[in-house]
């Protein structure tokens, strides 16, 4: 067994690994150098793991490369994988998020872009449809830029139904029951302090949105101040903020196998956005949001450095692993659900995603 | 009839490994120019220009010297014989 994570930064891609069940860690790269790596996924549905990473060629544009072996060599699709309709008179700026779909819907992988947009792909992402839907919805010209672009960044397929969630900058959550063709927005309680009315029907900074592990209507969200949960798919949120040291951050994580449980990395904010006190810490819930117990053993003092939307992530394993990167190019593992962390990698430039998976 | 597009170092490869690569002019503009360089080469096609065929924000053609920004775009007329230099503009960090 072989635990995998891959680190995409503003100049490029790492891959660390582990064999001893996440104690220690080897770091390979850079690969695509140069190249910002706002997007990753690691697709191990198929015969060899699949890593996709969505990229910015600098002066070059976007699209999204494909690697079948690790990294050693990187394909892309000579049209661009991710390509707006000539209708449209659209261009795809950056790609902010690739989630492969579940299992036994083999070949499909997500895409969520800025200009805001969410895309599907059939082969394994070699090439992306716009999902219509999302994209002529009538709220979509109202749908403002955050301060990393206006984006869809969180897709969410539920493996055991047509339902599918996405959450933009702004915009807010938007959820599909029937696949991609309609949408609603499920911002209800959500607040959005930044717009004269706290709580619109839509318009919020939804910086990430995660499952619980035991239920697919329960669902955190990490905004644009506030942390909210959800027991009914977003039809109504309520705070969860409570007993944390600043209710503003980037990602939240929940465990895959682990109900109830979830990870957020709280920032000062409004303008300061770095950790409070300057230490970086992480909080976990162990009871749906009810309750946080901070946790920091072999993470920074002294770190002034803030946590991206996707720059963390949970694994697989038992216990549940989670990773965290910084801004300031460090990369901390933990095997033990949060309890304690190493450093997997210090130095890099600045990280924007992390993604963990288990390789036989 | 075919002008001489010139390219940076960094997307030779994407023409064979050539910096200097002859297109015809066709309708002597420089979009058809690119249409044709994008034709042969589609992933450098893209490299230079998006999906809606516009020049990305942060690449600069030259045609004979002059920034096409402050001629004509992409209906500056390119003639045979002329030079169409693609070039990264100053950007990043």
């Amino acid at each position: 067994m072989t635990d995998l994570l891959a680190i995409g930064t503003r100049k490029g891609l790492w891959l660390a690994r582990s064999e001893d069940d996440r104690r220690s860690w080897t770091l390979d790269g850079p690969h695509l150098l140069a190249q910002e790596v706002a997007a990753v996924s690691v697709d191990t549905r198929g015969p060899v793991p699949r890593v996709l990473a969505g990229i910015q060629y600098g002066h070059w544009g976007p699209t999204v490369m494909r690697s079948d072996d690790l990294g050693r060599t990187w394909q892309e699709t000579d049209s661009g994988a991710i390509r707006f309709p000539d209708d449209t008179g659209a261009a795809l700026a950056r790609v902010w998020q690739l989630r492969p779909d579940s299992a036994d819907r083999p070949g499909v992988v997500w895409a969520g872009c800025e200009p805001h947009s969410l895309w599907r792909s059939e082969d394994g992402g070699c090439s992306f449809q716009l999902v219509r839907g999302l994209w002529e919805h009538p709220h979509r010209p109202t749908w403002e830029p955050g301060g990393g672009g206006g984006a869809v960044h969180t897709v969410l397929p539920d493996p055991a139904s047509d339902r599918v969630l996405v959450a933009m900058s702004t915009g807010g959550v938007y959820v599909s029951e029937d696949g991609g063709g309609e949408w609603a927005p499920r911002n209800r309680g959500i607040t959005a302090v930044f717009l004269p009315d706290e709580l619109p029907e839509y318009g919020q900074c939804v910086h990430k949105v995660a499952v619980d592990a035991g239920d697919p209507d329960r669902l955190y969200a990490q905004n644009h101040f506030g942390v909210f949960a959800t027991d009914d798919a977003g039809v109504s949120w309520r705070s969860i903020a409570g007993g944390l040291p600043a209710d503003f951050g980037f990602p939240v994580v929940s465990s895959p196998r682990v109900p109830g449980t979830a990870w957020v990395v709280p920032l000062v904010a409004d303008m300061e956005r770095v950790p409070p006190g300057g230490r970086l810490r992480v909080q976990r819930t162990r009871d749906g949001g009810a309750t946080w117990t901070e946790l920091g053993q072999g993470l920074p003092d002294a770190s002034w450095a803030a946590v991206m939307r996707d720059a963390a992530c949970a694994d697989e394993g038992d216990p549940t692993g989670v990773y965290v990167g910084t801004r300031d190019g460090c990369v901390y593992a933990s095997a033990d659900e949060g309890d304690s962390f190493t450093l997997v990698a210090a130095h890099l430039p600045d990280v924007l995603v992390v993604r963990a998976a288990r390789l036989p | 009839m075919s002008a001489e597009v010139v390219l940076p170092g960094v997307l030779a490869d994407l023409a064979g490994g050539a910096k200097h690569v002859a297109v015809d002019v066709g309708d002597g503009t420089l979009r058809d120019v690119l249409d044709r360089l994008g034709d042969r080469h589609p992933l450098l096609g893209r490299r230079i220009r998006d999906e809606t065929g516009a020049v990305r924000r942060f690449v600069n053609v030259y045609v004979d010297g002059d920034d096409v920004r402050f001629a004509q775009g992409l209906a500056t007329p390119v003639a045979d014989g002329a030079v169409v230099q693609v070039l990264p503009s100053v950007a990043g960090g």
